[in-house]
């Protein structure tokens, strides 16, 4: 009997102490293996007696159920002894930077965020995009539009011009928009219901001016549109573009050759902090032209202006732009400056729309 | 066009305040660019030097005593040459801003002596570029009274924008005329009268050279004899510098003052130095004229000229000669109001570069039924101001009687601006404002007077009535709905346009917007700079050319901001290039660069290991990126190596559908092209036509079909062939694809090995080919029969053979 308890004593204390899995192994080899001590006990039961081996044979049999029990239950605790060390070992710094994901370092220049969200504002009321060329002919930039030859309101427009054609002619870059009015009432019949985004080119250079820049024009034909439905249209575009709930404007008389009557448009703002706040305050900011197109603009289109009527309007792309999004200088838009880009530019799947808000 | 409070008052009778009448302007379409109210001018008193003493510490500066009319006289440090005791002039206190020099004056200490003030010259209180001594008044000027009510410093100036189609408003009765038909008091203008000369004008213009009759409609002149000329009088010349002009003698201003006062431009001609008669006619070509600025011109026969015996003495209608012109020994005075073509006169300006106020109201349009009023209105004044005797005034010409009549349906004005005025009440807007107006139900005849050219049919009569009614009234009132839901509005251009940007930008790129016009030289590099993109009038010299390509623009891009120290950079642009003037000679392009080490998975120097320099491969995803953003299928283009010569010709390749049809080109830029463009690489970059692309098909439905999912697993074989440097991986992958095109389902490069073992111009190229049963397993034998056809396809098709 103490044989077998210093025995079991002896395994119990060899599983215990086993260091890892090998030396486990060993212990049952040596206790259970085939030459075992247990086995080798195991092994006398035959030349026992009768009574002897009933006395042996559970006791034995029990020891071996014990010592495996403990082996695994040890087993298991090596095991995972030997995994926490691993993971200890396999540690890393996760605060260490991980690379720039794509989607986050990409930028949209301004310039497009913005005619997007244009465009997600009048698509909504049923307008579509159209467009048309930078080089145009003196024709559809000044003639079509009801510029007389040699009249100031020419002049006025700082013209880019290229050098003579075999024909002595002259094409221009074109100085507004408003060309494509005309080569969109030639080819479609009314209704029509456009905003024309585009770049546009004047011989002129300063903080908000630039040799080239971005004009959305609009246009709106069919046998009723007037002045009142301008006015509606603007002051939601206005609301909608700039986010905020109400917006006073300001319609006053202007000229503009292609448009009669015509008016000059002033957004309420606040200017009195750093940057221009709208619809609050009690400033008024110059903000777009528009008007009725003129008779003589429908007529060279080929439309009758007893018939039909319609208005148009052109604002400054770079211009609302920098309303909105607070940059000071227009110049900067044009020279792919990383540091700039990276500031005012946005994330590649901040889209806009109205659903899911213009600017987020 | 400026003018001040109380010249409009001499035209308006009104009670409105100056708040009212700015707002009036803006709101009737002469809009207020500013308004000065001259408050700034309010604490400057009039005062008195009661003594003057040398300065101890310093030769040229005096120690006055001056009383302001405030009591204790106060020490002023005086450096003006003319300050003396008993000297009155326009004392400044500590405090005030003076806005000649400014400067808030602060209590001085100068060289140990403290000043309480200043007095001050004419340059400090911005009257005149006078600054030789501080301002010297007569004896009788009220001590301790505002300067600014005795000098007329204090009439507020109006600056109103005067848009090309209201020449009526280039006079302050214009003005006043607007102001009275919207309500704001009443129109006083003095009437002129005919001034009743003696005995005809003896000088007489001729209108018969060839084109001057159409060119001058017609022409008043009228002699005074006998003038005094001087200094106009102190209101005159409180005026003119008012709104910004330089009062000259008495005559001239007379003609300056008539020109603001009325939009009357008229001219002077010292009659004792011409010679014979006056005639208009066409510059011969070369002729020389000075003019009154003292410069001369070259004239041309597109310019006309007022001559006398001597030759030209007038730019008609733009600047008189410096020959004939009025001076203080001016004894005859010869007055000109004529009327010339505007578009003449704008045409000589433009030529010319001459800028006035004369040119300014001619070519916009001078009431010709004021022409002679204005040269009874000129003569009379130079009686008054300088005395003489006036012939009778001659005409010569006929002046054109408005004859314009416009049926006018009072509805229209609903029609387009949404407002019911009524028949009535257009009537008396339009009377007001000087129309004449016959007729009083639903159709008025209107008559259009001759300060109003800009006026030519119904829709400009609306503006009128428009205008003075108030825009304010017009209720918004929405556009009626297009539809319940809103459509799809892009074309595919426009869709591929923004699909583009999002896409490059989701790959790490930055959008730039560019300029489109270029330096020739870059534009030359790139397959552009022929004339008919060259500009006429660049804005500057390296703005001269419209591009022919995104890829200068970018590499110019990227010169700036390696030059400020970002050298890891990805930029992209889509925009339109220019291949010729005409519309569809406009292309909508695609154009990224990549510098550096500027790649996808993020730039420059990491932990985790140094991003790669980047190559012609970066280029080409995102070449093909853009395709499969623009709805292309990346693996139905074929590409092709070499490209365009901007590019390194061995890591370049050109995209294409079929023989014809080039989608695009990519690359790693080469040497020279970085050169020209100053630019170091590494440098790769692509360009791609977005029109070129096809347009997607148009299908019945949106069913995208149904999909096969092999329940079988699929075969996966690997080769590794042996073939020149020069034969390219596309063949060698669709050889293989192609030897089943129903069970090869893939096929993947997984290596590239070149090296001495294989011979100097030979590479190894292996791949993956990955086969799919569809309805059954295939046998052992079937497998073996694909891979011996991929071999020999492969042989066939580029030379390689199976690496052994």
């Amino acid at each position: 009997m103490s044989d077998i308890d210093s025995l079991e004593k002896s395994i119990l204390a060899d599983i215990e102490s086993a260091a890892d899995e090998n030396a486990l192994e060993a212990v049952r080899v040596g206790a259970i293996g085939k030459k075992g001590s247990i086995s080798e006990q195991m092994k006398t039961l035959g030349k026992m007696s009768a009574e002897e081996r009933q006395t042996m044979g559970p006791l034995l049999n029990g020891l071996k159920t014990k010592i495996t029990d403990a082996i695994n239950v040890r087993k298991d605790v090596l095991k995972r002894a030997g995994i926490e060390a691993r993971l200890a070992s396999e540690r890393v710094d996760v605060t260490l930077p991980v690379r720039q994901n794509p989607l986050e370092a990409g930028r949209i220049h301004p310039i497009s965020q913005v005619m997007d969200e244009i465009t997600a504002i009048f698509a909504d009321m049923g307008f579509t995009v159209a467009e048309g060329p930078d080089i145009e002919t003196d024709y559809y930039n000044f003639t079509a539009l009801n510029f007389p030859e040699g009249h100031p309101a020419r002049e006025m427009h700082d013209t880019f011009f290229f050098n003579e054609d075999e024909k002595g002619e002259r094409r221009v870059l074109r100085t507004h928009t408003s060309p494509v009015q005309i080569r969109t009432m030639e080819n479609q019949k009314p209704p029509i219901r456009i905003v024309i985004p585009g770049k546009t080119y004047r011989q002129d250079s300063d903080a908000t001016h630039s040799a080239m820049f971005h004009q959305l024009e609009g246009l709106v034909i069919d046998e009723k549109a007037n002045i009142a439905n301008l006015k509606w249209t603007l002051l939601e575009f206005c609301k909608t573009f700039f986010e905020v709930d109400n917006i006073d404007m300001r319609f006053r008389p202007s000229f503009f050759p292609f448009t009669e009557p015509r008016l000059e448009v002033d957004i309420q703002c606040d200017r009195s902090g750093s940057e221009v706040k709208f619809g609050e305050g009690e400033d008024w900011m110059e903000i777009l032209g528009s008007g009725m197109v003129h008779p003589n603009v429908l007529r060279n289109a080929g439309l009758d202006p007893d018939v039909y009527q319609g208005f148009a309007w052109g604002i400054g792309i770079d211009r609302i732009a920098m309303l909105k999004y607070g940059m000071p200088d227009l110049r900067p838009f044009f020279e792919a400056d990383q540091r700039w880009i990276d500031h005012y530019g946005f994330r590649p799947l901040d889209m806009p729309t109205l659903f899911g808000g213009l600017s987020g | 066009m400026k003018f001040t409070l109380s010249w409009l008052k001499d035209h308006l009778e009104t009670d409105a305040s100056l708040d009212q009448i700015v707002e009036t302007l803006t709101m009737i379409g002469l809009e207020v660019e500013d308004v000065d109210d001259r408050s700034a001018f309010q604490p400057f008193t009039i005062a008195k030097v009661l003594t003057a003493e040398r300065h101890p510490d310093a030769d040229k500066l005096q120690v006055l005593s001056v009383d302001t009319g405030n009591g204790k006289p106060l020490q002023v440090v005086c450096g003006a040459p003319n300050a003396r005791a008993g000297m009155i002039g326009a004392f400044a206190g500590p405090g005030t801003y003076v806005p000649g020099i400014d400067v808030t004056l602060g209590v001085g200490n100068i060289r140990g002596v403290e000043s309480f003030g200043m007095m001050c010259s004419e340059r400090e209180l911005e009257m005149s570029e006078d600054h030789d001594g501080v301002i010297d008044l007569p004896e009788d000027a009220p001590i301790g009274t505002p300067f600014a009510d005795y000098a007329g410093l204090n009439d507020p100036v109006i600056e109103i924008g005067i848009t090309p189609n209201r020449p009526d408003a280039l006079g302050v009765s214009g003005i006043a005329k607007d102001l009275a038909a919207a309500g704001l008091g009443s129109v006083k203008t003095a009437a002129v009268t005919k001034v009743s000369g003696e005995g005809a004008c003896p000088v007489s213009v001729d209108l018969g050279a060839e084109g001057a009759a159409e060119f001058c409609p017609a022409f008043g002149l009228q002699l005074v004899r006998g003038v005094k000329n001087g200094p106009s009088p102190k209101w005159m010349q409180q005026r003119l510098k008012a709104i910004g002009l330089r009062p000259i003698s008495a005559l001239v201003d007379i003609t300056n003052y008539v020109t603001f006062d009325r939009g009357r431009p008229l001219h002077v001609f010292d009659a004792d130095k011409v010679k014979g008669n006056l005639a208009v006619r066409r510059a011969s070509d070369k002729e020389e004229f000075l003019a009154l600025d003292g410069k001369t011109y070259t004239l041309t026969a597109n310019h006309f000229v007022i001559a006398d015996d001597n030759g030209a003495e007038s730019l008609a209608g733009v600047m008189g000669g410096e020959e004939s012109g009025c001076s203080d020994d001016t004894v005859n005075v010869l007055v000109e109001s004529a009327l010339w073509d505007p578009l003449t006169i704008a045409r000589t300006g433009r030529d010319l570069g001459i800028i006035t106020d004369a040119r300014y109201r001619f070519e916009r349009g001078v009431d010709p039924s004021f022409m002679e009023d204005g040269l009874a209105l000129g003569t009379q004044l130079v009686i008054d101001l300088c005395g003489g005797t006036a012939s009778e005034a001659s005409i010569t010409g006929t002046v054109p009687k408005p004859d314009l009549l416009i049926e006018f349906p009072v509805s229209e004005t609903k029609r387009l601006t949404g407002i019911d005025v009524s028949s009535k009440e257009s009537a008396d807007i339009l009377t007001r404002l000087g129309f004449g107006v016959e007729g009083s139900g639903d159709v008025l005849t209107v008559s259009v007077p001759g300060n109003r050219p800009d006026v030519h049919g119904k829709a400009d009569l609306v503006e009128e009535v428009m205008r003075i009614y108030g825009i304010n009234n017009i209720e918004p009132q929405p556009l009626p709905a297009m539809g319940a839901v809103g459509q799809k509005i892009l074309t595919t251009g426009q869709s591929r346009t923004r699909n583009t940007r999002r896409t490059l930008a989701a790959r790490g790129m930055s959008e730039a917007v560019l300029y489109s016009f270029i330096p020739k030289n870059h534009a030359e590099a790139f397959g552009g700079g022929q004339e008919e993109l060259s500009l006429f009038n660049p804005i500057a010299a390296d703005m001269s050319d419209m591009r022919p390509s995104l890829l200068p623009s970018l590499l110019a891009a990227a010169k700036r901001n390696v030059d400020r120290g970002i050298g890891d950079l990805a930029i992209f642009e889509v925009s339109h290039v220019y291949q010729g003037a005409e519309p569809s000679d406009q292309i909508r392009t695609a154009s990224g660069i990549r510098r550096g080490a500027h790649k996808l998975e993020g730039s420059g120097r990491h932990w985790s290991g140094a991003t790669e320099q980047v190559g012609v491969f970066d280029a080409k995803e995102d070449t093909l990126a853009v395709l499969a953003a623009c709805g292309m299928d990346p693996s139905k283009v074929q590409i092709e190596s070499g490209g365009p010569e901007w590019f390194h010709p061995g890591r370049s390749g050109t995209l294409k559908l079929g023989p014809k049809v080039v989608l695009g080109t990519f690359g790693e830029f080469h040497p020279m092209t970085l050169e020209l463009m100053d630019v170091a690489g590494p440098l790769c970059g692509f360009e791609i036509n977005l029109e070129a692309i096809p347009a997607p098909r148009k299908k019945a439905n949106r069913s995208k079909g149904a999909v096969t999912m092999s329940a079988l697993q699929a075969v996966r074989r690997d080769f590794a062939f042996v073939m020149d440097k020069t034969a390219d991986a596309t063949t060698l992958l669709r050889a293989a694809s192609g030897a089943d095109k129903k069970l090869i389902t893939d096929v993947k490069v997984f290596d590239l090995f070149e090296g001495p073992s294989l011979g100097e111009d030979k590479k190894s190229v292996a791949i993956e080919v990955t086969i799919q049963p569809m309805d059954k397993s295939l046998t052992d034998e079937e497998i073996d029969a694909i891979t011996a056809k991929i071999v020999a396809n492969v042989e066939k098709s580029t030379g390689g053979v199976l690496r052994g």
